[in-house]
């Protein structure tokens, strides 16, 4: 591999490791705050017992988040030293309040919620939940305006020398593309949440353990789960795929497979992108669904990979077209399972189908490989540029690092994560095995 | 406008320096104050509640850097590509040290934690204070202004540096034995009984240690970077960032038995002081070069004007808050740590 193929690989590898993590944490930070508020609002103790659980595996999470997020910074100026140099005045901002105003105040309030729930009282401890969320689900901003500004860079100028200068700060944060990036980015880790907190009541009721607090998490995750997987499609997916298709037309044909400018087109569910020949082998498709979902007209014209210079076709577009329809796809699992389990709930049939319940609990990798199959499609989709119209890829790695220092930085990381897994199922296994008990010491 | 920003981001260093800095200190004197596995988890929760926030300084300040200085991050986060990649595997291992041990019983588990924790907080030290070495000393910027440093090569300061060679290796050791002092000072302020009693030895043992290393190694810094003396020499008020250190060394030792609070306030002094002289001193680079005339100034790192003026508006609130969520935490840890009433 060259170093260029060097560089972006370890860059995807990392932050893909990476954002297994902020996404359980900003999931169960919302899960956290409606289990407290039913336990308060219901005036029933068991929420609080579930809180506290989930509270104990945030914090797991959290510092996981922690180690595997550091590096994430360090490596814009390691492996990307000339994007920074061209680019940092200008994302170095929206890096710089992350930590500003995100991680001192996680950081802080993290201590509080997990050690300090006796002398806080209710209503403080409530509160600092509910600021921990906040932190949480501001990082998140944060950083998808810095993704958003490689997307769809808005609010600056480029000098003589190449490098960009912020002209307005309102134009980084108030960014249309990040809006509707994060929206979809944070229903996407609520679906996380509620998926590993079903799971985890599913198994305790499937073993008859720690049964009223099970049902309890489990009901709260259910409703959660169908809300913000409805909210995945529509409105939150719904506006991404159209600002894809408005901003980085390119991509929006790559992504759904779609070669040939045509009136009327239809949407591919299935079906293998054939590049060299440009169309889709073994298709089944819906006749006219893509430029009604684009449009809300039947007819109208939706253009084809080819009408656009191969210099600017995503590099990978097999590898994109596969991410998307793999998000698309575990999108409208997410809708069918949690729905029918709300359902189902509602009936008050939902703890005693252990069918169901099987499912519900072999689900939890899903919305892993969903967001992470959803970021692929984003960043694929980017290619080839760093910053899109601005700055290619190819122009953006550090020139002084070689390709035999970066293997060796990619292997470490490779090792070090390998064992970061294991010992994170090991200390899940522990906190799984003792369970939501009910008299907790801090 | 980027002085002002070359000067909060030294604070903000500086301040990364003197918290993270005790806990590399505890780190460090993990084994030799603690002798039991008890009394390592009582060092431990001295400094759980807190840790994580101090590591955020260093965050803050590499975000900072980034936005303020973009050409000066590229160029030191390349260059320094190896360092940096060990240090973030130790800062890794330091985490995982103090968060993990917690969550078995089994003494083996906690060894083993014990172990990562201590190892990496006592060679993050080291590699801290080389890279402030490394600063000082001057980088082999080529004519692109880049440059990339091996780990080592002959350990000698000649034109064809690593990252780690004598000079670089006596400012590591220095800041080991300083961060080492100011952890004894921490522990001599949070814990009791035994365990004070001993974190105050190795204070007295290490305060002199730390003095004759801060000593030989000013004077080997003006051997091996003569530039270093142009400020003072020009506007010698800077001369008040060492005086104010050394003050504070002398307030750590006087007040060693007496205010353990202000013992450790004094060695805080003494790290903010020592790494605001350097910034000084190297004042008005950002990275000296070993060939004359490849410096990169602070003008050329920094941002454009306007961004700069912009991030101060949200950068100084933002630090506000910052600082009243550190306090805040800060205020609610208790006040010391007693072994006692420890299961194991």
């Amino acid at each position: 591999m060259t170093a260029l193929g060097l560089h972006r690989f370890q860059f995807a590898f990392t932050i893909t490791y990476h954002y297994l993590f902020p996404q359980l944490t900003m999931g169960l930070a919302l899960v956290l705050v409606v289990l407290k508020a039913l336990a308060h609002y219901r005036r029933d103790p068991d929420y609080d017992v579930a809180a506290r659980f989930w509270t104990r595996l945030l914090g797991v999470a959290f510092v996981m988040g922690v180690v595997t997020g550091i590096p994430m910074e360090f490596q814009f100026g390691t492996n990307w030293s000339r994007f920074s140099r061209i680019a940092g005045g200008v994302i170095g901002q929206t890096l710089a309040m992350e930590g500003v105003f995100a991680f001192f105040l996680e950081s802080s309030v993290l201590y509080l919620v997990l050690f300090q729930e006796e002398r806080l009282g209710p209503r403080r401890h409530f509160l600092a939940t509910a600021a921990l969320c906040t932190g949480t689900w501001l990082s998140g901003f944060f950083i998808t305006c810095t993704n958003a500004f490689m997307q769809h860079p808005q609010g600056f100028v480029q000098d003589a020398e190449g490098v960009l200068h912020l002209t307005s700060f309102s134009a980084l944060l108030l960014n249309p593309w990040a809006r509707i990036e994060y929206a979809h980015t944070m229903v996407g880790a609520s679906i996380t949440g509620a998926f590993t907190v079903a799971a985890v009541g599913a198994f305790y009721l499937l073993q008859e353990r720690h049964v009223p607090v099970a049902r309890k998490m489990l009901g709260a995750a259910v409703v959660m789960g169908a809300v913000a997987s409805l909210a995945a499609a529509f409105p939150t997916g719904d506006a991404q795929a159209k600002a894809v298709h408005e901003y980085q037309p390119e991509s929006f044909a790559a992504m759904e497979g779609h070669f040939h400018t045509e009136r009327g087109a239809a949407m591919t569910l299935v079906g293998q992108p054939n590049v060299e020949e440009q169309r889709i082998d073994n298709p089944i498709q819906i006749p006219r669904l893509l430029s009604f979902l684009t449009h809300q007209r039947w007819n109208t014209e939706i253009k084809g990979l080819t009408e656009f210079p191969r210099e600017r076709w995503p590099d990978n577009i097999a590898l994109l077209y596969y991410a998307y329809h793999i998000m698309a796809g575990l999108g409208s699992l997410f809708i069918g399972l949690m729905g029918a389990a709300s359902m189902l709930l509602y009936l008050g049939k939902l703890f005693q189908l252990r069918p169901l319940l099987w499912a519900l609990m072999l689900a939890f990798p899903l919305p892993f490989i969903a967001n992470t199959a959803g970021w692929l499609t984003a960043e694929l989709g980017r290619q080839p540029w760093l910053v899109r119209d601005v700055l290619r890829t190819s122009a953006g790695s550090s020139e002084n690092v070689s390709s035999g220092s970066t293997l060796f930085s990619l292997l470490g990381f490779m090792g070090l994560y390998a064992m970061l897994s294991l010992l994170f199922f090991l200390i899940v296994n522990k906190l799984l095995q003792r369970g939501p008990v009910a008299k907790e010491g801090a | 406008m980027a002085n002002v920003w070359f000067w909060l981001l030294a604070v903000v260093l500086a301040v990364y320096a003197v918290l993270d800095g005790f806990d590399f200190g505890v780190g460090m004197l993990h084994f030799v104050v603690a002798k039991s596995q008890a009394e390592r988890g009582t060092l431990l929760r001295s400094i759980g509640p807190v840790w994580d926030g101090n590591e955020v300084w260093l965050i803050a300040a590499g975000g900072t850097l980034f936005g303020a200085f973009p050409a000066l991050y590229a160029t030191a986060f390349s260059g320094f590509y190896l360092p940096l990649m060990i240090v973030l595997w130790l800062l890794l291992f330091r985490a995982l040290g103090i968060e993990l041990r917690h969550h078995s019983d089994s003494p083996l588990w906690h060894e083993l934690w014990d172990v990562a924790f201590s190892g990496s907080s006592l060679l993050l030290a080291l590699f801290f204070g080389a890279a402030l070495g490394n600063l000082v000393r001057g980088l082999p910027l080529d004519e692109k202004g880049d440059f990339f440093e091996p780990l080592w090569t002959n350990f000698r300061v000649g034109d064809r540096t690593g990252i780690l060679d004598w000079y670089t290796l006596l400012v590591g050791v220095t800041a080991t034995a300083a961060l080492a002092l100011h952890g004894a000072l921490w522990l001599n302020w949070k814990t009791t009984g035994e365990l004070v009693e001993r974190a105050r030895l190795w204070a007295h043992r290490l305060w002199l240690a730390v003095l004759a290393l801060t000593v030989i190694t000013t004077i080997a810094s003006v051997i091996v970077q003569p530039q270093l003396l142009r400020n003072v020499t020009r506007l010698p008020i800077g001369a008040i960032l060492p005086l104010f250190a050394f003050a504070g060394l002398a307030l750590a030792r006087l007040s060693l038995r007496a205010a353990p609070r202000r013992a450790f306030f004094g060695s805080a002094a003494f790290v903010l002081g020592l790494i605001l002289s350097a910034a000084y001193a190297m004042f008005p680079y950002a990275l000296a070069a070993r060939v004359p005339g490849r410096e990169l100034s602070i003008a050329q790192a920094a941002a454009q004007p306007a961004t700069l003026s912009g991030m101060l508006a949200w950068w100084l609130p933002g630090m506000a808050l910052a600082i009243a969520y550190s306090l805040l935490i800060y205020s609610r840890m208790p006040k010391t740590f007693t072994t006692e009433g420890e299961e194991h």
